[in-house]
């Protein structure tokens, strides 16, 4: 028999080549996790880089009364086209929420989790929320509960929570000294009294550190949520993720700042500042240790409906689910049907990864062509234009947002989103003279591919001029693969040894 | 002697579990007080429940119609920095008005 010859690059191509939609660390996010962890996180598409690919999860606005302010919240605030945690049109009752998750998993079996998060605090509400999870729990027992909270009234709801069988808790902790506690809250409601400032920061700490610890004892998944907030508890966040490492929390997630002065926020009015997509990505860097964390999180609306990143909500509006006949028993069926699929899909991925993670160990190189200098090769950010399942699936001036992944000498990680205007709905929307296409632009500084199923004529100019190199050479393919194929492209004609492009120019 | 529920409520909910007297209720275009159980909390709290939590400056009013949560008491936002988020605010709703109207 005639085998062709092989080089070492070739064959170590074919080795790095298998069909494989992950390589290293974003693939294996969650292997450090203890099994029964993993169990209840793999298809949760909050928790799994992978799963949201897969996955849709919604939120139903049920709890409108809060008991803290923070500063970067408005309970005026209320506008169908923001896209940020608390903000919520329709306030619905419990009967009211039921039946919308219920029409929503019946049209959507890829939902799989069903969270409250406000528009207020959940556990503020503790009637609307836990009537909510009651009769789903009865109803709808097919779809994973989950809670999202500042914390302050945790400890006294545990036995409750425990009572509904609640698995996944997310907690926001922005600080766990009361010093910056004080620059975040201007007020807490605790004991029947407002308490100002710092003194209630303290409260509201010491609550959230007590709700954590309880919660990791009952063996509830804890998840922490901090808001990166520039100048204010920036330097402090690595602290507190070292704090609620060690009392238990599996994730921690740190968001950028969301703060513009129409939002009528303190932060907003006082000109308080983001980080840049590069500041937090070097905190969320630093933090992440050996705990993964959320890259992929969206920050959604109270009442988000749909995969991360998307919000079906105006199919479900009252008006319309009043309307829809629902045979639930039947939806569960077709759901489970569903659900099968996906995880058979997920399964293969995973063992097409451990393949390759089995080749690498084996003293192969693990990713295409690369050799031993790769190391030396600098990192690129590629951005993608994807409508999910892990392919390059969409066009770029239909992308209302972005995935960010970095290309290094040894993976493919993902870092990110970044949310834009799509470029098709026409330039004049976003005011201040600025084109949609600017605003992608602007938001997809520091990326040097932007990968998308196809991109028009008229945007490939101003993209280039900006140091982004459009690409629609590789629709519907693995997301991670066709990152690392246009890597390795760079790589040959030799671009990683440069500076990228925009640097060249600025020297 | 009791308190007053005014439209800048935004019907939060927050208030109304926690009098003393069910006096809250839930109404068009937003809550109200009953004005004849509102006792201002005297004998059951401190302080006047309502009040405390109420997220929304100048939502209500004590019953010399004073606000008992005046502006810039809660969020700690400059008074002047609100004016001008208001007007900028008022100027936009009053723009959608002449869309609509032309
Ligand atoms: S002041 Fe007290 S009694 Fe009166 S409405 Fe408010 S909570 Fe109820
Ligand atoms: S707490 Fe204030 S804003 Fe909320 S419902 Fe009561 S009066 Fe209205």
């Amino acid at each position: 028999m005639d085998l062709p010859v092989l080089n070492t690059s070739e064959a170590a191509e074919s080795g790095g080549g298998c069909d494989s939609h992950s390589c290293g660390s974003t693939g294996d996010q969650l292997g450090h996790l203890p099994e029964h962890i993993r169990e209840k996180v793999h298809n949760h598409p909050c928790y799994s880089e992978q799963a949201h690919h897969y996955f849709a999860r919604m939120h139903v606005a049920v709890a409108p009364a809060c008991n803290i302010q923070c500063h970067y919240c408005n309970r005026k605030y209320d506008c169908s086209n923001e896209s940020r945690p608390g903000v919520v049109s329709e306030v619905l009752t419990p009967e009211q929420a039921v039946k919308k998750v219920m029409a929503v998993a019946a049209n959507i079996p890829q939902m799989t989790v069903l969270g409250i998060a406000g528009p207020g605090d959940p556990l503020a509400n503790p009637e609307r929320t836990f009537e909510t999870f009651r009769e789903l729990t009865e109803k709808a027992p097919d779809i994973k509960l989950c809670v999202s909270t500042n914390g302050l009234a945790l400890p006294e709801s545990i036995d409750e929570l425990c009572k509904h069988n609640i698995d996944h808790v997310t907690i926001t902790i922005n600080c766990v000294d009361p010093d910056v506690g004080g620059k975040i809250y201007p007020w807490i409601f605790w004991k029947n009294k407002r308490i100002m400032g710092r003194e209630g920061a303290a409260i509201l700490i010491e609550q959230q550190q007590k709700g954590l610890e309880m919660l990791a004892e009952r063996g509830i998944l804890v998840k922490v949520n901090s808001v990166m907030i520039p100048g204010v508890n920036d330097a402090h966040l690595a602290e507190v993720s070292r704090v609620v490492k060690a009392k238990g929390a599996f994730l921690h997630n740190v968001m950028p700042l969301i703060a513009e002065p129409e939002h009528g926020t303190f932060y907003g009015l006082m000109g308080q500042p983001g980080p840049t997509h590069e500041e937090l990505q070097k905190l969320q860097d630093a933090c992440s240790g050996d705990m993964n964390m959320m890259r992929h999180c969206r920050q959604c609306r109270a009442d988000a409906v749909g995969m991360l990143g998307e919000d079906r909500g105006q199919e479900f509006t009252l008006d319309k689910i009043e309307d829809m006949e629902i045979d639930y028993p039947a939806a569960m069926v077709k759901r489970a049907e569903v659900h099968a699929r996906i995880e058979a899909e997920l399964k293969i991925k995973d063992q097409a990864n451990a393949a390759k993670a089995e080749l690498a160990k084996a003293g192969w190189v693990a990713i295409q062509g690369m050799k031993q200098d790769a190391p030396k090769l600098r990192p690129v950010l590629m951005a993608v234009a994807t409508k999910g399942g892990g392919v390059i699936n969409e066009h770029f001036g239909h992308a209302s947002e972005f995935l960010i992944y970095e290309a290094s000498g040894h993976d493919v990680r993902f870092i990110g989103h970044r949310k834009t205007l799509p470029y098709c709905d026409g330039g004049d929307t976003c005011g201040d003279g600025e084109s949609a296409l600017d605003v992608t632009i602007r938001e997809l500084s520091g990326c040097e591919v932007v990968l998308c199923s196809k991109v028009g004529y008229e945007p490939w100019g101003p993209l280039e001029a900006a140091g982004i190199t459009p690409n629609g050479e590789h629709a519907m393919e693995a997301i991670e693969d066709a990152v690392l194929a246009v890597y390795e492209e760079m790589r040959v004609a030799g671009k990683l040894e440069a500076k990228p492009l925009m640097q060249q120019k600025a020297a | 002697m009791a308190f007053e529920i005014i439209e800048s409520c935004v019907n939060c909910y927050a208030c109304e579990p926690l009098c003393p007297n069910d006096a809250i209720y839930q109404a068009k275009p937003h809550f109200m007080i009953d004005a004849d159980k509102c006792t201002e909390c005297i004998g059951d709290f401190m302080d006047a429940q309502c009040a405390s939590i109420c997220p929304i400056e100048g939502a209500i009013l004590d019953d010399l119609g004073t606000e008992v949560n005046p502006i810039g008491s809660l969020t700690g936002i400059p008074m002047e920095l609100l004016a001008q988020y208001q007007a900028a605010l008022d100027a936009t709703y009053q723009a959608a008005l002449n869309d609509k109207s032309a």
